[in-house]
């Protein structure tokens, strides 16, 4: 079969809608068209219906108690603000430190910065080489006025998977919340909220194969239950918690998304997870000087599995990312490159991880999912070789380290 | 970031990459940019009697703007003698290449290549003029 072009191969980014996942949502546009809100009539209920069945599969993905622990939002970023700045609005009078990490998503790091301004103090833990947190720098960080720890479940460059059962069980035993932002090791990873302990938890539906625009908020209801002050209000939607018409449509496919995750997921992460390794194997095998960014060997000595199965982020010393990036044209991926952000700072992620801005301009991050398939993966290993080759021809800083110069010694004119 | 078809031709076909000998009299070095900063240019020039530029080289680790903007400029500076060569504004480059405002940069650090490698020229003639008397 032909390969069709260019191959997608940013699943952090985001994932296609899987078509069943478009097949249930499709009459709750035209016919089923009904406000989940309509309590007088059969438009309103079937919404409400089909909203309920959703609730109960995502609930159901992550081992929720209730579904009603499940709130609806407009994605992670959404969940990520409700959770921080719900908390501390809530909590505030109990206390005012919040503990998080140096790599989580913006959502979260910015939401920290707002409730510094606000009077909060928030403790950004560091995290090692390969980028997990230590979980007992968790311990050491909690005070007696610490409410809230919030560690992701995977990251989202680099692929850490973070020790979310330590940490979990450490915020339990110590009398603090503990929230994770779950979306980029939903489906990739083990996810359950009782064994880890999380009482708060964002996820995202079009990171795992439905459609942009929903979320939700897992907030725990017993031992312990989680208050929120709602950072949207309105017509007391989501009990309360997040005012604002329901996507039905969205929710529903959130929700199918969901169920097809619990039935396929591991056998889906373990096919994936074959195809990352042969994509490293054949671009290590063929290139030197590449370096892997975050946790390779992928399970540590218990098997436990520490990298997300889809996640690849390597860098090409001496060539520029984003000249890679423009020579994988065919390939759509990412690079920490300073030069692909709108803020022109090389990737805060990699910085934290320790890794020299020199490597952290030459990372690409392949992410692999659902659709990935053999072929994909050999012409975007192939693609790669060859475009590394040809760029460090083109490069003075290879040539020069060929010619065994120390590249520290020289003195560069920063600009 | 949508590229200039300049920029995606020079990048495609770089035009004069490779390596002069920087210990020849007649070959002026200029490394120009930071690694991390993520732009170093190296750019070679090879000045014949009459003070012309007769062969360019360069070598760039950088986005695709930075190895337009350094291929291109080897490019102009052929044929040139030093002095003309010396007169090239980074602005005239980025608008041949059409760099938008954020790949600027690459433009300038292409016009410090030129000069810089006229300066190491020049230095090295004048310290051949001066171990001659």
């Amino acid at each position: 079969m032909a390969l069709k072009l260019p191959i997608y191969l940013d699943y952090h980014a985001t994932t296609p809608l899987d078509k069943r996942v478009l097949d249930e949502m499709l009459p709750y546009f035209t016919e089923d068209f009904g406000n989940a809100a309509s309590r007088t009539h059969a438009f309103g209920w079937k919404a409400e219906a089909a909203v309920g069945v959703a609730r109960e599969r995502i609930a159901k993905m992550i081992n929720a108690d209730k579904p009603e622990e499940i709130i609806f939002t407009s994605g992670a970023t959404e969940s990520d603000n409700l959770a921080l700045k719900g908390v501390a609005e809530f909590y505030g009078d109990k206390g005012k430190h919040i503990i998080t990490s140096r790599i989580e998503h913006k959502a979260i790091l910015d939401s920290g910065k707002r409730l510094e301004k606000m009077g909060f103090e928030v403790t950004y833990l560091d995290v090692d080489q390969k980028g997990f947190v230590d979980p007992e720098h968790v311990r050491a960080a909690i005070r007696p006025d610490t409410i809230l720890c919030s560690v992701m479940l995977a990251n989202n460059e680099v692929g850490t998977v973070q020790p979310i059962r330590e940490i979990g069980a450490i915020c339990r035993e110590k009398g603090v919340l503990f929230h994770t932002d779950a979306v980029q090791g939903i489906g990739r990873v083990d996810f359950d909220v009782q064994s880890m302990n999380v009482d708060l938890a964002s996820i995202t539906a079009h990171k795992m194969y439905g459609p942009k625009g929903v979320g939700a908020l897992y907030v725990r209801r017993s031992k312990p239950r989680v208050r929120l002050v709602a950072q949207m209000d309105g017509g007391g939607h989501e009990r309360g918690y997040r005012s604002g018409t329901l996507n039905v449509p969205g929710i529903v496919g959130f929700g199918k998304a969901a169920e097809i995750i619990t039935h396929e997921w591991r056998d889906e992460a373990a096919r994936v997870s074959r195809l990352r390794d042969s994509l490293y194997k054949k671009i290590t095998s063929a290139l030197d000087e590449v370096f892997v960014n975050g946790p390779w060997p992928v399970t540590d000595a218990n098997g436990k599995v520490v990298r997300l199965p889809n996640n690849l982020n390597i860098s090409f010393a001496y060539v520029e990312g984003e000249s890679i990036l423009m020579s994988l044209k065919n390939v759509s991926v990412s690079s920490g490159s300073a030069c692909t952000s709108a803020s022109l700072e090389p990737s805060y992620v990699l910085r934290a991880l320790g890794v020299e801005e020199e490597l952290a301009h030459t990372s690409i991050r392949f992410g692999l999912g659902r659709f990935t398939t053999e072929e994909e993966v050999d012409f975007a290993a192939d693609l790669t070789v060859t475009s590394i080759k040809r760029l460090r021809d083109l490069s003075p800083l290879y040539e020069m380290a060929k010619e065994g110069i120390d590249l520290k010694s020289i003195a560069w004119t920063a600009h | 970031m949508a590229y200039s078809d300049k920029v995606i031709d020079h990048y495609e076909n770089p035009r004069n990459v490779g390596t002069l000998d920087k210990n020849d009299d007649n070959v002026g070095t200029g490394l120009v940019g930071a690694p991390a900063c993520g732009d170093v240019m190296r750019l070679q020039i090879k000045v014949n009697d009459d003070g012309v530029i007769e062969d360019a080289k360069f070598k760039t680790f950088g986005c695709g703007s930075a190895i337009a903007s350094s291929s291109l400029a080897t490019e102009w500076i052929k044929g040139k003698t030093i002095d003309e060569a010396s007169e090239i504004k980074n602005e005239t480059i980025a608008k041949e290449l059409n760099l938008p405002p954020v790949k600027i940069h690459c433009s300038v650090l292409a016009e410090d290549a030129i000069k810089s490698a006229i300066d190491d020229f020049r230095k090295k003639q004048a310290a051949r003029r001066e171990s001659k008397t």
